[in-house]
């Protein structure tokens, strides 16, 4: 699908160079004069896949009941937001705040239009997604051995096994399924993450038929350089169309890496209203970017996304009341304050 | 390639906790405190530690002991320690206690210069212009302040040209910086990106910093931008010091830490240590009793 894009003019910067330059993404760091020829693409419209019910709710430390999941994710319906992240069917030993997983699948409104994906670690999770009524999943892989074993007890290679199972039992039923690439900027076991292993597990992913690839950067060591150098290396194994981001915000970095992802041709963006979720690996430190900061850039930006910015707004500050915590978003923050 | 854009190979910090962070700060600390804060600033590699202001104690009550801070300071021989003098008045104030360079604040909104320092635009910039000739006398550098440069909490949207127009006067009137600030963090990167093409037709860039504030979570994403455009120098505060007066609970600066995070990860150079930033961070907030804005401290300190 062509995506319209619009062209930033960057003449003026070009001409107003006067000291030396780094060139990112590529080998040079001497100064150079920018090609005459480069101009600032961004997408006129951007999807955001809403984690918040899913990723935001897992990594929170008090447990909603199935009631108020389900309220939530019936006003996040109404925000205009076009895929909302459930549950996961993943077994509640692992992950008890999800144990209610085939109530909320069977409780919420499904709005037309919006897609409501769940996750599904593996054969026994579709079958239990698809007779809760999903009509679509994701898998997870990661980018990094060490933090595949720890997370979900298995090599990489072994979960790729896995999810190839899952991707046959979803064509058979015509059911479209996301793949997650988790550590794609750093591992909070193995430090740095090459490019090169992202790309290949992308590409993994994407050849065994997930229609979107999410770029996650789990611990949110990630910064603009990093980001851009990856996905360099994994738009040239799977189309930029087909990419998204999920950029934590743990470093304050996640607004940053999504601005470039977007620079380089990225139009998916995921994120959790309230920034609900926070980091496993660093305790009392934040998680998932909110919502409604990356709505406001882009907005701002000019671009769309379908989503109503204070509606959105009003589904924050009901599961944060829930979960009787102040909101992660800045624009929430903010925009009360005023009131 | 992709998205190869081009990044200055070096970005000079500077740091406005002292000042602006604690000038926005609901707890007023001891000038003790104040001086402690900049002396372990000035170990940080910071080259740029904006220390106090002078403007009347009866407008900014926080910065009443500007003279003491001033002369209390140990000042490090590779750091620079501007101040504010809003006027004439503050500028010899300021000089008699041992100031070697000053800032001059001027607004692209002419609602906000009222309600702020009561006058309008062109009136401070005559005031401005006397601090001005002074200071070329007498060899001091002024560095000036465009605020509103994204928006305005009264008069909503700026227009570029306005901010243009402000930054070219101080820049003509001999400051050798000018600093836009999106003085209520509502500038995104596509506002950010408009107001600098504008300005940089009549200001040179490498004449340019951004004091952006993270009111709405925005300042690493319009500071990227700015980069991109080719600024190179960048205010920040830190541990995020400082609220937003126009936001109740708001946050306001961006946080030093953060942006070092940033730029380190980029492989621009600060010569700035974040370790050591974050120490700094730590021991204002504990004085404050508050929690760090900073979300590299979070996380960091949170391993500890």
């Amino acid at each position: 699908m062509a995506a319209l894009i619009r062209t930033i003019n960057r003449s003026i910067f070009i001409s107003r160079m006067g000291h030396p330059c780094l060139a990112l993404g590529g080998s040079a760091t001497v100064a150079k004069s920018v090609s005459g020829s480069s101009s600032e693409r961004l997408p006129d419209r951007v999807k955001i896949v809403e984690v918040g019910p899913r990723d935001g709710l897992q990594n929170e430390k008090t447990i909603v009941p199935a009631e108020t999941k389900i309220r939530l994710i019936d006003m996040l319906s109404d925000s205009g937001l076009s895929v909302i992240e459930a549950t996961s069917f993943v077994s509640p030993k692992w992950v008890p705040q999800m144990a209610d997983q085939m109530e909320v699948m069977k409780g919420i409104r499904r709005k037309p239009g919006v897609s409501y994906p769940v996750l599904t670690p593996n054969l026994k999770g579709f079958q239990a997604a698809v007779e809760a009524g999903a009509s679509e999943v994701a898998i997870f892989g990661a980018a990094s051995e060490l933090f595949s074993k720890k997370n979900i007890n298995c090599s990489v290679e072994e979960s790729l096994q896995r999810f190839e199972q899952v991707m046959v039992a979803a064509k058979a039923v015509g059911v479209p399924v996301r793949g997650y690439v988790s550590c794609v900027l750093g591992c909070p076991y193995e430090g740095k993450v090459a490019p090169a292993k992202v790309a290949k597990v992308a590409k993994r992913l994407y050849s065994m038929g997930c229609y979107e690839i999410s770029l996650g950067d789990t611990i949110g060591v990630g910064t603009p350089g990093g980001m851009s150098e990856m996905l360099e290396a994994v738009s040239k194994v799977v189309p930029v169309g087909a990419l998204a981001v999920h950029c934590h915000d743990t470093y304050g970095q996640a607004l940053a890496n999504i601005l470039v992802a977007l620079q380089m041709g990225v139009s998916v963006v995921d994120s959790s209203v309230g920034g609900l979720g926070g980091c496993p690996y660093a305790q009392g430190a934040s998680g998932n970017v909110a919502t409604e900061d990356v709505v406001y850039m882009l907005h701002g930006l000019g671009i769309q996304t379908g989503v109503d910015l204070p509606k959105l707004m009003d589904a924050g500050a009901f599961i944060c009341h829930s979960l009787n915590r102040r909101t992660s978003s800045k624009v929430s923050q903010a925009t009360h304050c005023k009131l | 390639s992709l998205g190869a854009h081009e990044y200055p190979e070096f970005v000079k910090i500077v740091e406005v906790g002292p000042r602006d962070g604690l000038q926005n700060e609901k707890e007023i600390v001891p000038t003790e405190v104040k001086v402690q804060l900049i002396d372990r600033l000035s170990d940080t590699g910071l080259s740029v530690i904006e220390a106090t202001s002078f403007v009347s104690s009866k407008w900014v009550p926080q910065m009443a002991d500007h003279t003491e801070v001033l002369q209390g300071i140990r000042k490090s021989p590779n750091v620079r320690y501007p101040v504010l003098t809003p006027n004439m008045h503050g500028y010899q104030n300021a000089l008699a206690a041992g100031a070697t360079e000053v800032a001059v604040f001027g607004s692209a909104s002419e609602t906000f210069s009222r309600k702020n320092i009561n006058c309008s635009i062109d009136e401070s910039m005559l005031r401005f212009e006397e601090v001005l000739n002074a200071a070329k006398d007498q060899q001091i550098p002024v560095r000036g302040y465009v605020s509103c440069a994204l928006g305005c909490p009264h008069e909503g949207p700026i227009d570029p040209s306005k901010v243009t127009e402000v930054a070219k006067r101080l820049y003509e009137m001999g400051c050798y910086e000018v600093s836009l600030g999106d003085t209520v963090g509502v500038g995104t990167p596509g506002s950010m990106a408009a107001m600098l093409r504008s300005v940089t037709r009549e200001v040179p860039c490498r004449a340019l910093a951004v004091h952006c504030h993270d009111t709405y979570g925005q300042a690493l994403a319009n500071i990227l931008t700015a980069l991109q455009m080719g600024v190179c120098v960048v205010d920040s505060a830190v541990a995020g010091l400082g609220g937003c007066p126009y936001a109740q609970g708001s946050s306001g600066n961006v946080s030093t830490e953060d942006v070092l995070y940033m730029l380190h990860g980029m492989g621009i150079q600060t010569g700035v240590d974040l370790s050591k930033m974050i120490a700094v961070g730590d021991f204002i907030c504990h004085s404050l009793n508050r929690k760090t804005n900073s979300r590299v401290a979070q996380a960091r300190g949170s391993q500890l």
